[in-house]
């Protein structure tokens, strides 16, 4: 099992050199390394909403508000730094995350509590959310004139070598490895995937572990806000659009499986980083955006056959042969 | 004598380690209802799922009207008229009554579609004709337990079966419908189909049955008549057989009462159920199949919550309300379904191990893998797991390992009281002595055991104290002392004393 996985992981970074060597013959600057960072930097914030995504769909479940709630994060952090420019950034920084969690909280109990299937409580969190940043910002924007200089700056900072929004990804990858292989809520995450039944049986709290799983994908979610917005310095009701989608295909081509228990964070993050090689190596070669998108779902339900393929029961051991092999 | 239209002759299954079905043979006639009697494990659903195609043969003959037929799958087996009524039915639930019936046969239009008024009006006639009074163009669902089983009579007439298999119909059923599954036995009989019945129960085996068949270990071991046969004669052909011999010997120290109920109940499964185990004591749970044993052992679990009744351990009362809660005071449960319930399968036998246990063996918040490693090590070391390495995928490991595993986590987590569950069932003989072995170990090391059992040796061989529970409550508890296995069947069963004598 754990070389599967391990040679899943290794197929997905050979596809994404594979892209790389093929556009750099096309168009020899892509491969230089100035290059593969910006990718990196670009890639940031979606490998981090794909980590959160994963803990959720490890428990059987599925966030798909994580996009509304990024945006309803963003807009209530700009709308603060707009109103109040003096609060410091780190408050602001700490205020996302909380936000997030809250919103990530508030699907979590649903799920918990009242016992609603996760896709559906997120299908309306997904509207309510989108429908509170109309309501806060009465459709109004906040642009770049409004945020204070520090507001934009941080994440464009750079520190030993990469940019502020890299390291970001970086620190928030090596939390979410040591939160599921080296605590007793990641263990039970998996667990309750495998099989919620023995969990309940075992002692786990099958409800809690979701709802904590709901938490920290929001908790991602509100700190992808503020990135988000002061990287692209707009906060909009448009922010995100869709992108719940993106985050969702991320994980499944990253070896996650939709069925719960099965995932990991290299996975996860190679799975983001080809999607982000896709979209910035497409436009390169010049092929048009339908194809771009064409071939991101190609390459979505392509992971899905390989992941089947790989997950599918290998049936029993009888033979004694086989025991040893 | 009339010829039988149903014949089995020299039926053998095997599954691994197992004997399913050794050279059984069975006969059933038309018009006549033949019962199938036999303890759990003795074959009886090996036999129907050989009958309805599911499992195939691995030696023997079957002949329905002297013709020999193979049936490879379930539906060769209702081409030949071969059709089971299930305990619980396998109707569709979504679809309405005229759908179930036709189900697979639906008359056809000259268009091959479906000829929805035909088919209506006919299952309308087949329905009235019973006396159902059941509208076909309601959806299944709608109905109860006992108008799903009319339903599954009348698909079983539509298809113009000889055969009607019911594998114990009134397990769910009340008193007053099980009267009326008695009138359409009888309706089936007139309309000369050969009807096998499967039951526990023995005022219904006298109420229904002309014939009986008993199975005991996969195979037969007796037939004749209901009318020339006393219920004593019955349970002497299930049980008779040698108890002693295979069971370790036990010296364990029995000390104070460690866990006591009192007055559990459930609004629908068990009512005021008490019992105490003590210290080194193996209190068995003896019972038919649905008898609200594990149940009871749920609650106790924590896994339900009963609506009265205490629970008192060591002296102090407790209310678990989780699982979490009950192995926190001490108490631990290893469920019957080993797959589903017990072992998370696809995760490594060390992580099985320790996932009750990761308070213990992590450090402010982090897992250490090697004091993992280490408490799985140690007591599957102690269970004799047989395995390549603690890295090693559960799912991989045969019955019997599983179950040591399941064992092992509990153990790691230090209960002083342990519920076990049908704790050998669907494992081999070897699997199973060694199993038993290690129950005995348990008590002598002070841990009080509850064995929730259906096999009568395992129950006799095992336990020092035996409570006998029938449909929620319990009947008696007795000493296991030159206890006959006659008196616990009678006692599970419902028969009375002077009527087997």
């Amino acid at each position: 099992m754990k070389n599967l996985i391990k040679q899943r992981e290794t197929w997905l970074a050979l596809a994404i050199l594979l892209v790389i060597v093929l556009v750099t013959l096309r168009f020899s600057r892509f491969s230089q390394p100035a290059n593969l960072l910006t990718i990196f930097n670009d890639t940031s914030i979606l490998m981090m909403l794909a980590l959160g995504q994963m803990a959720v769909i490890l428990t059987r479940s599925i966030d798909l508000s994580m996009a509304s709630n990024l945006a309803l994060t963003g807009m209530i952090v700009a709308m603060l730094n707009a109103a109040f420019p003096g609060v410091p950034i780190p408050l602001l920084l700490g205020l996302s995350v909380v936000i997030g969690a809250g919103l990530g909280a508030f699907n979590g109990v649903l799920v918990w509590k009242l016992n609603i299937p996760p896709i559906v409580v997120t299908l309306g969190t997904l509207t309510i959310f989108r429908g509170l940043v109309f309501v806060i910002s009465g459709g109004a924007w906040v642009n770049a004139a409004q945020m204070s200089p520090d507001f934009i700056a941080l994440q464009r900072g750079v520190f030993l070598g990469l940019p502020v929004l890299s390291w970001f990804a970086i620190v928030v990858a090596a939390l979410f490895y040591v939160l599921m292989t080296r605590t007793p809520l990641g263990r039970s995450l998996y667990a309750i995937g495998v099989n919620p039944t023995a969990s309940v049986y075992t002692g786990i709290d099958v409800g809690k572990t979701k709802f904590y799983a709901f938490v920290i994908a929001g908790a991602v979610a509100g700190l992808c806000g503020y990135l988000w917005i002061s990287r692209y310095v707009i906060a909009s009701t448009e922010v995100a659009g869709g992108y719940e989608l993106t985050i969702i295909a991320a994980c499944v081509i990253g070896g996650v499986s939709i069925a719960g228990g099965i995932g990991s964070v290299a996975g996860v993050l190679l799975g983001a980083l080809f999607l982000g090689v896709i979209n910035n190596a497409l436009p390169v070669i010049n092929i048009s955006p339908f194809w771009q998108m064409a071939i991101s779902g190609s390459a979505i339900l392509l992971a899905v056959v390989l992941n089947a393929r790989g997950e599918a029961s290998k049936g029993r051991i009888i033979l004694k042969k086989a025991e040893a092999a | 004598m009339t010829d039988p239209i149903l014949t089995l002759t020299g039926i053998t299954k095997s599954f691994p380690g197992v004997k399913a079905l050794n050279d059984v043979s069975l006969e059933l006639y038309a018009g006549q209802v033949t019962a199938l009697i036999g303890e759990n494990g003795a074959g009886k659903s090996t036999l129907v799922k050989t009958l309805t195609g599911i499992y195939q043969p691995d030696a023997g003959e079957i002949r329905v009207a002297g013709q020999v037929v193979t049936l490879p799958t379930a539906h060769s087996a209702s081409a030949v008229g071969i059709t089971a009524i299930h305990q619980e039915t396998v109707l569709f639930d979504e679809m309405t009554v005229a759908e179930n019936i036709y189900l697979g046969h639906a008359p056809r239009n000259r268009f091959g579609l479906i000829d929805w008024r035909k088919m209506r009006a006919e299952a309308r006639e087949t329905l009235d004709a019973m006396g159902a009074g059941i509208d076909p163009d309601i959806k299944l669902k709608e109905l109860g337990i006992a108008k799903k089983h009319l339903v599954a009579v009348a698909r079983a007439l539509s298809i113009d079966a000889r055969v009607v298999i019911m594998d114990e119909p009134t397990a769910a059923l009340s008193q007053k419908e099980i009267e009326e599954l008695y009138v359409l036995i009888e309706l089936l009989k007139e309309d000369g189909k050969a009807i096998l019945f499967i039951s526990h129960k023995f005022d219904e085996i006298y109420r229904i049955a002309d014939r009986f068949t008993v199975f005991r270990d996969g195979e037969q071991v007796g037939k004749g008549f209901i009318k020339d046969t006393s219920q004593s004669e019955i349970v002497q052909l299930m049980v008779g057989r040698p108890v002693e011999g295979i069971f370790p010997a036990r010296n364990a120290q029995i000390g104070d009462v460690v866990l006591e109920a009192r007055g559990l109940s459930h609004p629908t499964e068990f009512d005021d159920i008490s019992f105490a185990v003590r210290k080194g004591e193996i209190l068995g749970f003896y019972g038919l199949v649905g008898a609200g044993r594990s149940e009871v052992m749920q609650a106790v679990f924590g896994l339900t919550q009963p609506s009265a009744g205490s629970l008192v351990l060591d002296g102090r009362t407790i209310t678990p309300r989780s699982p979490a809660d009950a192995v926190e005071a001490g108490i631990v449960y290893v469920p019957e379904e080993r797959g589903k319930q017990g072992v998370i399968t696809g995760e490594p036998i060390f992580k099985n191990v320790s996932l009750p246990s990761l308070r213990k063996t992590s450090k402010s918040g982090f897992l250490r893998l090697a004091e993992e490693f280490a408490l799985a090590r140690t007591y599957t070391a102690r269970l004799d797991l047989r395995a390549s390495s603690l890295s090693q995928n559960v799912s991989t490991l045969s019955g019997g390992n599983q179950q040591k595993v399941v064992i092992a986590k509990w153990l790691a987590t230090l209960p002083k009281v342990i519920i076990l569950d049908e704790p050998t069932k669907g494992i081999d003989i070897g699997s199973k002595a060694a199993v038993h072995e290690f129950m005995a170990e348990l008590v002598e090391q002070g841990l009080s055991v509850i064995m929730v059992s259906s096999e009568l040796p395992e129950v006799l061989g095992m336990s020092d104290r035996i409570v006998v529970m029938r449909e929620g409550r319990m009947v008696e508890t007795i000493e296991n002392k030159g206890l006959k296995p006659e008196t616990l069947v009678r006692l599970a069963a419902g028969i009375l004393e002077e009527q087997a004598a």
